[in-house]
């Protein structure tokens, strides 16, 4: 396609309300720039206008990290307490994931926090012996489909009774609370910490179980294989044949982040935080698990026509109609896949806690997961936003958590200062917005 | 007044659709085509020839009937008495999707963006292509990438570019595109330049002549006459809710179609 500089374009944004440089900043750089130099050069013109990316986040997690070192007196970056930290952001991560599902409808999943706590209360009651004793994978199984079921009624109350998402969430956070407080009954708890128990043992290897050092090279070896393999052939087969494709050189860079970043993360779990007798290193199991999910949701909302039409939805939901989208089922499917991560969150939760009970505080997991959604750069006015944001937004929201408490902040100032870098984060996303066009259907 | 007694019921192809040079068949004829919303009587008997080839203006004043005209041949309301040939051939449109069939495709005033995708995913919204369950971005890319380039839309700078960041135009254009892709044979537009500056309407106008060419049959609805005389072949009046004049663009002026839609009738 034609990569001239275009005269009729040009002259005619003059005569409308868009400032001219518009149609350079909210056109992504990779797909414009022809060599890395003009990548750069149009990104460094796209965050100038407003239109930031991933950047904000990025530095923001530098400049927690660096205060955070400085003030824990290099307690914070030690591999042992980066583990933790790992561990702790896993639970905010899929929380984000699951209201990025309902954020890119331009909709909200006030409930997913407490589907999250019905989740870990499913699972760790179906494993108790004396008790139902289910083999670990129904007792996940189970509590996944119970979460979805949940996320699909809310779905179809808003879809098809077209009733307010936040008010229906809300109703439903105040449900799945009871339903929760009902089901862990008067013991209140139950856990999941027996090692002698097979079931409930893998349950809580789920986050504290250590890949082996080796497998965990090789694993990643195995892995950034694939991805450079798969990278390489989807972005040069689309050079070559004359499709629009990043430039070769930012091919290399974001296979070289993606090993770098890899790397690290081995590294750091590989050293042994255990002590000279009790070794304890590797990357827990936690962590490729849910970057399968990850993976699964990015393919779903990329590559296939729910994701596609998801994001039509969020971006203009009367020309989804007019193409013929039903978008009740899409929002009925994307509500239930909201659950269903919510209840995967749950897992991870009883799995990291070793167990459940009536404390857990939903309504303020929820509002986390939000937050991990909206500091990654997921819009709150829907179509604009990426299922992978949630993994740096709830990194940042893991870090403020595992920083404040290494420091032993009193949790009331750990609420404040998760709010302030909320406040900012949808700041950000507004600001954004207002700078360039995306989201709004009336100008023409 | 038009609704002449003998344009009741044509026999394909003969002396019904005098106003179209002779030996063709108009792609679309409507004949006597009355639509009324509770009292309202929002069309009345209206006759009306869309051939292939030739763009067809229909200007009226607001509440003239135009968009109901319009959405009577887009399936969207079904008229209450009258009837619909295409190609010759009494069909019934029970929605959008038989108009589509037919190759009956309609670009609204607002375009149907949305605005977060990119200009290929717009065009196929709806009708996307897969690929063992996965979508087939190749394959659509390289289509979108054609049908612009067939419509001579070569301002874009990608076409994988947000719509957001596109010009009004260009928006028009690639709304447009979107409609023709699907082998369409009659594309109504809807006030395509209302919205738009000098240079943008040119490049829209040549682009409604670009699909003429292609041996589309264009109806540009517009009170915009200075557009209408610059691409029209024929026009055609509506004047609240009737059809009070069609014919060659070259047998109006502007004087007489401002007199046709603001009193039904001129004095030549």
């Amino acid at each position: 396609m034609a990569k001239v500089e275009d005269e009729v374009g040009r002259t005619a944004l003059d005569d409308e309300v868009e400032p001219t440089a518009a149609a350079e900043i909210a056109a992504p750089p990779e797909i414009l720039a022809e060599s890395l130099g003009q990548y750069v050069r149009a990104w460094g013109r796209r965050v100038a206008g407003g239109e930031s990316g991933a950047l904000p986040v990025v530095f923001a997690l530098v400049i927690i990290a660096v205060a955070f070192e400085i003030w824990t007196q290099g307690l914070f970056l030690s591999p042992q307490n980066l583990v933790n930290l790992f561990i702790e952001s896993m639970v905010f991560m899929t929380l984000g994931m699951a209201e990025i599902f309902v954020l890119l409808l331009g909709e909200i999943d006030l409930s997913a926090g407490y589907i999250l706590a019905v989740s870990a209360g499913v699972a760790g009651l179906l494993v108790q012996k004396p008790g139902p004793d289910w083999p670990w994978w129904l007792a996940i199984v189970t509590a996944l489909v119970c979460s979805g079921v949940t996320g699909a009624v809310w779905g179809l109350l808003v879809s098809k009774l077209h009733l307010p998402s936040f008010v229906v969430t809300l109703a439903g956070l105040l449900i799945m609370w009871g339903v929760m407080l009902v089901m862990l009954g008067n013991a209140g708890e139950v856990s999941v910490a027996s090692r002698i128990l097979v079931n409930q043992h893998v349950l809580y290897q789920i986050v504290w179980g250590n890949i082996p050092p080796v497998a965990g090279w090789v694993g990643l070896a195995v892995l950034s294989l694939l991805f450079a393999g798969f990278t390489i052939s989807r972005d040069f087969g689309r050079r070559r044949k004359g499709l629009v494709a990043p430039p070769p050189g930012l091919t290399i860079l974001k296979i070289a982040f993606f090993v770098a970043a890899g790397i690290a993360v081995v590294a750091v779990c590989n050293v042994n935080r255990g002590s000279a007798v009790v070794v304890l290193a590797g990357v827990p199991w936690v962590v490729p698990i849910v970057l399968v999910v990850l993976l699964l949701w990015v393919v779903l909302l990329q590559r296939t026509k729910f994701g596609r039409y998801v994001y039509a939805i969020g971006g203009n939901p009367d020309a989804a109609r007019r193409a013929g989208i039903s978008l009740a089922t899409v929002r009925t499917w994307a509500f239930a896949l909201a659950g269903v991560t919510a209840g995967f969150s749950g897992i991870l939760y009883l799995s990291w806690q070793g167990g459940t009970s009536t404390n857990v505080n939903g309504g303020q997991y929820v509002l986390y997961g939000v937050a991990a959604a909206v500091i990654g750069g997921t819009s709150l006015f829907g179509g604009r936003g990426k299922i992978a944001q949630a993994v740096l937004g709830g990194l940042v929201i893991g870090a403020i958590y595992n920083g404040l408490y290494l420091q032993g902040v009193q949790v009331q100032w750990q609420l404040i200062a998760t709010g302030l870098v909320l406040v900012g984060a949808v700041l950000v996303d507004t600001l954004s917005r207002r700078g360039t066009l995306s989201g709004s259907a009336t100008r023409i | 007044m038009s609704s002449a007694p003998g344009s009741e019921s044509p026999t394909p192809g003969a002396p019904g659709s005098a106003l179209v040079s002779p030996g063709t068949q108009p792609l679309l004829q409507l004949r006597g085509v009355d639509k009324h919303f509770g009292a309202v009587q929002a069309l009345y008997h209206v006759d009306l020839d869309l051939p292939a080839a030739q763009v067809t203006a229909l200007c009226g004043d607001n509440g003239a009937g135009k968009s109901v005209l319009t959405r009577c041949i887009a399936g969207i309301h079904q008229p209450d008495r009258g009837e619909i040939l295409w190609s010759g051939k009494q069909v019934h449109l029970r929605g959008p999707r038989d108009a589509a069939d037919l190759g009956i495709e309609v670009v609204y005033q607002d375009l149907a963006l949305a605005d977060n995708l990119d200009i290929v995913q717009n065009m196929f919204l709806g009708r996307e292509r897969v690929h063992r369950g996965l979508l087939n971005e190749d394959s659509m890319e390289r289509a979108a990438a054609e049908t612009l380039r067939n419509l001579k839309v070569t301002t874009v700078r990608s076409i994988r570019q947000p719509v957001a960041s596109l010009s009004g135009g260009q928006r028009q254009a690639v709304a447009v595109a979107k409609a023709v892709m699907w082998n369409s044979k009659l594309v109504l537009l809807d006030e395509p330049t209302a919205a738009l500056g000098v240079v943008q309407t040119r490049m829209v106008l040549d682009l409604v002549r670009t699909l003429r060419d292609h041996g589309l049959g264009v109806m540009l609805v517009s009170h915009n006459l200075n557009d209408v005389f610059q691409v029209a072949d024929r026009i055609a009046v509506l004047h609240l809710g009737r059809k009070v004049a069609e014919g060659p663009a070259a047998d109006f002026d502007l004087q007489s179609v401002v007199e046709y839609m603001t009193t039904g009738s001129a004095h030549r």
